[in-house]
């Protein structure tokens, strides 16, 4: 092999400068942080505030005793970082740790412990639970290893999608519960790997963004309880327990045992965007798996407590995640964290966006009370790494901050629009006193977003967290008993209706029903202004038996049952129809919230609501009915989308188009499969241009265009 | 034992040939001629791995390397691989992306 010239370039920084403990070694660079590969060596960086020493502990891969403790020499510390470059080190087979002497004194925050090995924050890989399940050995006193990573992948032509928000279909989806399951027929079930031989499913379907669940590092096996029917064990199988930051879950690759984790979830990545596919991370910055003073010292803990968790004046844990603890964000080194882990994913992983759990917490200032300009936010939303990325909050917390509609947003950040689900949910069931609401919501919800545009509403009707859509007509109650919580776990408040019958049934009028509540649902969802997300499997009724918590669940509860691909066939086609339709008609798009102006071309509104009599809507509380006119820019773009959440049917009349144009059926949920949907474009004539009878509890779609010609029998 | 690495053309085949142990300080040598090989645009890639007695997650690494380096046209044959090393090549998952082969 001929040497390349750089490798003939000499470095003075690749020669060491001291011994410690057998090992040469000379100053580390304090930034970045972490272990870094440099020439001859690794450069190991970690920052503690308060620490009086800081040990460096390597073990020989897999090894339970370290083949190395080395002491951070007084004169490598700057500031408060401890940084050494190790020479030698046969880096792809170590796993490394730190053990940070100082003050144990809790009421001060302080929880030093030189006995324990600490995990280090930055870490790239974790070594500990590459397997999925496999029980750990809890003897072992350093559980969750750090390791050093290569970046060295290669991406190709791989540069982000740039989908505009507006744009997006968001899948929200579990790495492992994908393709888990026997049914899903792929090479490595419940993996990353797994997941991408998926990717032919998912553009079939016309999404075009996927959301995963955490992916950072957890321990799925830190859940106690066990099922109190089967007495199997459960798992903290969602993930929203991290325990390291810039690692991707080893578990969730087939790969994860030879630490190849990175590149496996990379593959993905690039694989997803070369169909179209954004990625989406759900991150989970509000607290840490370390929970509070009963909880394990993993990392943040034992290296600088009182810098990354808020603390009572006591020196205990403030809760406001309902989980523990609460990161503390908003102080200028964990703020840094935090951004250096965003930019890490974006840069190292070509993550598009994210979706901040609880982010309402990031708001909240040292002392756990909100705060009117969050820095942390405010430095996310104009980050250079992170400009085009998308950043969507979860905009309340367990400490009872709700900011749906007033979460800083700085012209960035988009919101889960947690009242959209409210009630459009509450509309389908047949609540009265809804439809004005209904009417706001489906809008864009102009109430809530005024200033930042439609985009910045995430329109939602399920998510992994609550009933899945075929739950949410099938039960009245949630049915978490498997959760070993005595019911008393999840949500109580779910808008949701049996259709008359609570779980399975064989009554065909019931399962009919709940087949045409779900294809409303879907046809409301994907007809609004807004950002569509469909929870994973919604497409064919998945169902968790009523369970709507199952965070513990890794079984047939959670995973995506592949057959059901074929059995519910009537249901996928009918949202691949109507995420197409929505890829049709700008005017659903559409960033500015509607005005009620007149479009020249058309002499129709922007937006017009209607009932059963055009043009006058019925706003009483008694109003089961509501039909919207959306009317583009387009010589076509005119969609009519009638609501129909009354038990009776009613006569339609519909708003008179313009000369030569006549409204064409695209969508009728209360018509039989295959009738219930229509190719977009070859949508067919009604007969009777001005009147449609709408079935009880159905949604009718209509297009008005121009050319008469399709008049077509089939879909 | 150090890693030996032969590269070869064979009609419409790129035949790499390794002998050794494909681990961290070795791998560097093989991600070399892999690229040498996506290079030939050949229509398989074969990998000749009977002499290779111990692969760690480095050569693990190469493979992925290897599979992101050639056109997707192109077919990577692992041939010849001992039982623990092609096992670690099935768990890995590779054997959807590379075809496995005894002889």
């Amino acid at each position: 092999m001929t040497e390349t010239r750089s490798e003939q370039v000499l470095r003075v920084d690749a020669y060491p400068t001291h011994e410690v403990g057998g090992y040469r070694v000379r100053a580390g660079k304090p930034f970045p942080f972490g272990a870094n590969v440099v020439p001859g060596g690794v450069s190991f960086s970690v920052f503690s505030d308060q620490a009086t020493s800081m040990t460096l502990v390597i073990f020989k891969r897999g090894e339970p005793e370290p083949m190395a403790e080395l002491e951070f020499p007084e004169e490598f510390r700057t500031g408060s970082v401890f940084a050494m470059t190790v020479f030698g080190l046969d880096h792809e087979n170590i796993e490394y740790g730190y053990r940070a002497d100082g003050p144990y004194d809790p009421v001060t925050g302080h929880r030093f412990d030189a006995r324990q090995v600490l995990s280090d924050p930055y870490a790239r890989l974790i070594a500990g639970r590459d397997v999925w399940g496999v029980e750990p050995d809890r003897s072992r006193g350093y559980q969750y290893r750090s390791r050093v990573c290569l970046q060295d992948f290669d991406w190709g032509d791989d540069t982000p999608l740039g989908i505009p928000a507006e744009d997006l279909v968001v899948y929200e989806t579990h790495v492992r519960g994908f393709t888990r399951h026997p049914s899903s027929q792929v090479t490595a079930p419940g993996t990353f790997a797994g997941l991408r031989e998926k990717i032919p499913y998912l553009k079939e379907l016309g999404i075009n963004c996927i959301e995963l669940l955490p992916v950072f590092e957890f321990d799925e096996s830190d859940n106690p309880r066990t099922n109190p029917e089967t007495g199997e064990q459960l798992f903290d199988y969602w993930g929203y327990n991290t325990v390291s930051f810039f690692a991707p879950k080893a578990g969730y690759a087939a790969t994860g045992r030879y630490g190849m984790q990175g590149d496996e979830f990379r593959t993905l990545i690039k694989d997803l965007h070369a169909a179209g596919i954004e990625v989406i991370l759900d991150v989970v910055f509000n607290h840490t798996a370390e929970g509070n003073e009963q909880g394990p010292t993993i990392s943040f803990k034992g290296l600088d407590n009182a810098t990354y968790y808020m603390l009572t004046p006591e020196g205990y844990y403030f809760n406001f995640s309902g989980t523990g603890n609460t990161v503390n964000c908003n102080h200028p080194v964990v703020r840094n964290y935090v951004l250096d882990c965003l930019r890490h994913w974006v840069a190292d992983y070509h993550i598009d966006g994210f979706r901040f759990d609880l982010a309402a917490i990031l708001g909240r200032a040292l002392d756990g009370t909100p705060l009117p300009n969050p820095p942390l936010l405010e430095l996310l939303a104009y980050d250079p790494v992170l400009r085009h990325t998308k950043l969507i909050a979860e905009a309340w917390d367990a400490g009872g901050l709700y900011e749906v509609g007033n979460f800083p947003a700085y012209g960035r950040w988009a919101e889960w629009n947690g009242k959209y689900r409210d009630t459009v949910r509450s509309f389908l069931k047949g609540d009265p006193g809804v439809t004005g609401e209904l009417a706001t919501r489906i809008a864009g919800s102009p109430d809530l977003y005024a200033t930042r545009g439609t985009a910045a509403s995430v329109n939602f009707l399920t998510a992994h967290d609550g009933f899945t859509l075929a739950d949410l007509v099938s039960y009245n109650d949630k049915h978490n008993e498997a959760n070993g919580e005595n019911n008393n776990d999840g949500a109580n408040d779910n808008n949701s209706w049996n259709c008359g019958a609570e779980g399975p049934t064989d009554d065909p009028e019931i399962n009919a029903l709940r087949t045409r509540q779900m294809k409303n649902a879907l046809a409301i969802l994907f007809t609004s202004q807004g950002i569509p997300m469909l929870l994973a499997g919604d497409e064919v009724a998945r169902t968790q038996q009523g369970n709507n918590n199952t965070y513990c669940q890794d079984n047939e509860l959670s995973w995506f049952d592949w057959d059901q691909v074929d059995d519910n066939a009537e249901l996928l086609r009918f949202t691949r129809g109507m995420i197409e339709f929505r890829k049709h008609h700008r005017e659903l798009r559409s960033t500015a919230h509607p005005t009620g102006q007149v479009r020249e071309h058309l002499g129709l509104p922007d937006i017009s609501w209607h009932g059963e009599r055009a043009w006058q809507p019925d706003w009483s509380a008694e109003s089961r009915l509501l039909a919207v006119a959306r009317c583009g820019t387009g010589d076509d773009d005119v969609v009519y989308v009638a609501m129909n959440a009354h038990w009776e049917s009613h006569d339609l009349e519909l708003p008179a188009l313009p000369g030569g144009r006549s409204w064409h059926l695209f969508a009728d949920t209360g018509a039989e499969a295959p009738y219930d949907i229509r190719t977009p474009g070859a949508e067919q004539e009604l007969d009777n241009a001005g009147k449609y009878l709408i079935g009880p509890r159905s949604v009718v779609i209509l297009v008005g265009r121009a050319n008469a010609s399709d008049d077509l029998d089939t879909p | 034992m150090p890693l030996s690495v032969s590269l070869s053309i064979e009609g419409d085949t790129t035949v790499i040939e390794l002998t050794g142990e494909l681990d961290a300080k070795t791998a560097p040598d093989f991600h070399r001629t892999i690229e040498k090989a996506a290079g030939h645009g050949t229509q398989t890639v074969e990998i000749r791995m009977a002499g290779v007695g111990y692969m760690a997650s480095a050569g693990l690494r190469s493979l992925v390397f290897a599979q992101q380096k050639v056109a997707n046209d192109v077919t990577i044959k692992v041939v010849g691989a001992i039982e623990p090393v092609s096992r670690t090549i099935r768990t890995a998952g590779l054997d959807r992306s590379i075809v496995l082969s005894d002889e």
